[in-house]
């Protein structure tokens, strides 16, 4: 069981907001591209300073150092980095990764990153922030790339796991039709605000 | 002992001084935008080294532990003030000045006065024709090494920002996140002197060492003088640059080890 808390979360031009994500609860946040959706991720994350705090199941992200923090709440970017030659650097375990539940060979341990395609390396994202096995998904457009085969994978993947680990996730996309078919909840960033749909 | 050096006139220095500008003209061909600095660095030489000419007599006659001390402290300051202004992107504020300083005050330091109480061992030990020149020749290398070593840090992460975000999203500390940059920086900072170490007698014949012989010295005693400086100042630059890059990685990141990029100041073209 694991609830998210944001309390007075401020960063920049974003906030004061105040959101509980329940345990299993997917809430999809939408809003133009400016209007601080990445920024309120980053901050819950606490990878750039910000006011107010986050609590994951009543503790504060204090409570935590940040590294045990970032590996609970785990944040997804936009675009994933790689720093290693090979994908397998990345991973701590990288026999106990299921491949193909995103579609991928399970050869795909043993590939170059440079040879990979912009959705392998999004989806082989996805895996890696997995196995660090979270309480709760931040998720910065997961499927922006990703083709809609492959975007029904991650969005049951996300779902099952969610339900099954009791996560609590923020996913932000900007695809109607995807928010409808995932989100629990749905909020717009707008004015500096987080508003319920 | 000294009529072996042949003394130099203002046209040999006229002549030599002209290939600087040729230089000069070079880069500004080339639009390095360098050729400015060049040309004030040539002026600098010229102007600091006549000057150094004038009072290194005097500075010599010394014989106050405290006046050498002030010297050597005046050695410092300029020396940081040329780390801060080799660097594209320096630390803001106190840090811009004071991290490349504080590296090499402690090594430096330190290092001469190990080596003037228990190796060389002048009487008193402070005797300034040993100790400014040693300081002077500590100071000017680690200088090289902890400016390459903090430029190296601080533009290496700024572009590779995302990759050190990233990592610590994945819940890795910042020392390990920002491993890979501050190894690198610190060989960065360590390559000069350890070619220099390597070129040494075979490829190059130092100044200093080159300096004795032309005043008189046996070769023998120039040569281990010179083996000694060597040591000194590759441990020297060594310790500065170690010192440098762990201040510096540790500057990036907060106390939630948050990156913090807006702790350096944007791109200075040199």
């Amino acid at each position: 069981m694991s609830e998210l808390r944001l309390e007075k979360l401020k960063v920049v031009h974003l906030g004061p907001v105040d959101l509980a994500v329940k345990a299993g609860e997917i809430v999809c946040v939408s809003g133009e591209s400016g209007a601080g959706k990445s920024l309120l991720l980053r901050a819950i994350a606490d990878i750039i300073p910000h006011e107010g705090q986050v609590f994951l199941d009543d503790l504060s992200s204090l409570n935590y150092t940040a590294p045990q923090w970032r590996k609970q709440v785990a944040l997804l970017p936009a675009e994933s980095q790689w720093w290693q030659d090979l994908v397998a650097a990345h991973f701590s375990e990288p026999d106990k990764v299921n491949f193909q539940q995103l579609g991928l060979e399970a050869s795909a341990i043993e590939w170059q990153v440079s040879r990979c395609s912009t959705g392998e390396k999004q989806r082989l994202a996805i895996l890696r922030v997995l196995a660090n096995r979270p309480k709760c998904l931040l998720l910065d457009e997961p499927t922006g790339s990703l083709d809609p085969e492959n975007t029904k994978r991650v969005e049951s993947l996300v779902k099952n796991i969610a339900e099954r680990d009791n996560l609590a996730v923020i996913w932000v996309s900007h695809s109607e039709e995807q928010i409808k078919r995932i989100a629990d909840r749905h909020f717009v960033v707008r004015d500096g605000g987080l508003f319920q749909q | 002992m000294t009529e072996t050096v042949i003394p130099l006139d203002s046209v040999d220095l006229a002549v030599a001084a002209g290939l600087v500008v040729l230089l000069a003209l070079l880069t500004w061909q080339l639009r390095l935008g360098m050729s400015q600095r060049v040309l004030i660095a040539g002026v600098r030489t010229v102007v600091q080294l006549l000057l150094l000419g004038l009072v290194l007599k005097y500075l010599f006659d010394m014989r106050h532990p405290l006046l050498i001390g002030l010297i050597g402290l005046v050695m410092l300051l300029v020396a940081g003030r040329e780390v801060m202004a080799r660097q594209r992107r320096p630390f803001k504020g106190v840090w811009g000045y004071g991290l490349g300083t504080l590296s090499m005050f402690i090594s430096s330091f330190t290092i001469t006065l190990f080596a003037l109480n228990f190796i060389v061992g002048p009487d008193p030990w402070y005797l300034p024709q040993y100790s400014i020149p040693l300081l002077g020749m500590m100071l000017g290398n680690t200088m090289t090494g902890v400016a390459l070593t903090l430029d190296h840090l601080t533009q290496s992460t700024w572009q590779q920002r995302a990759v050190i975000e990233q990592r610590l999203m994945l819940g890795e500390d910042w020392r390990s996140a920002i491993r890979d940059i501050s190894r690198q920086s610190l060989r960065t900072g360590l390559i000069p002197i350890v070619n220099a170490m390597a070129a040494a007698g075979i490829i190059s014949i130092p100044g200093m060492m080159t300096g004795q012989v032309l005043a008189g010295s046996s070769p023998m005693d120039a040569a281990k003088y010179q083996i000694l400086i060597m040591f000194m100042i590759t441990a020297g630059t060594g310790f500065a640059a170690v010192m440098t890059s762990w201040l510096g990685s540790r500057r990036l990141f907060d106390d939630r080890q948050r990156l913090r990029l807006e702790r350096i100041k944007t791109y200075k073209d040199q």
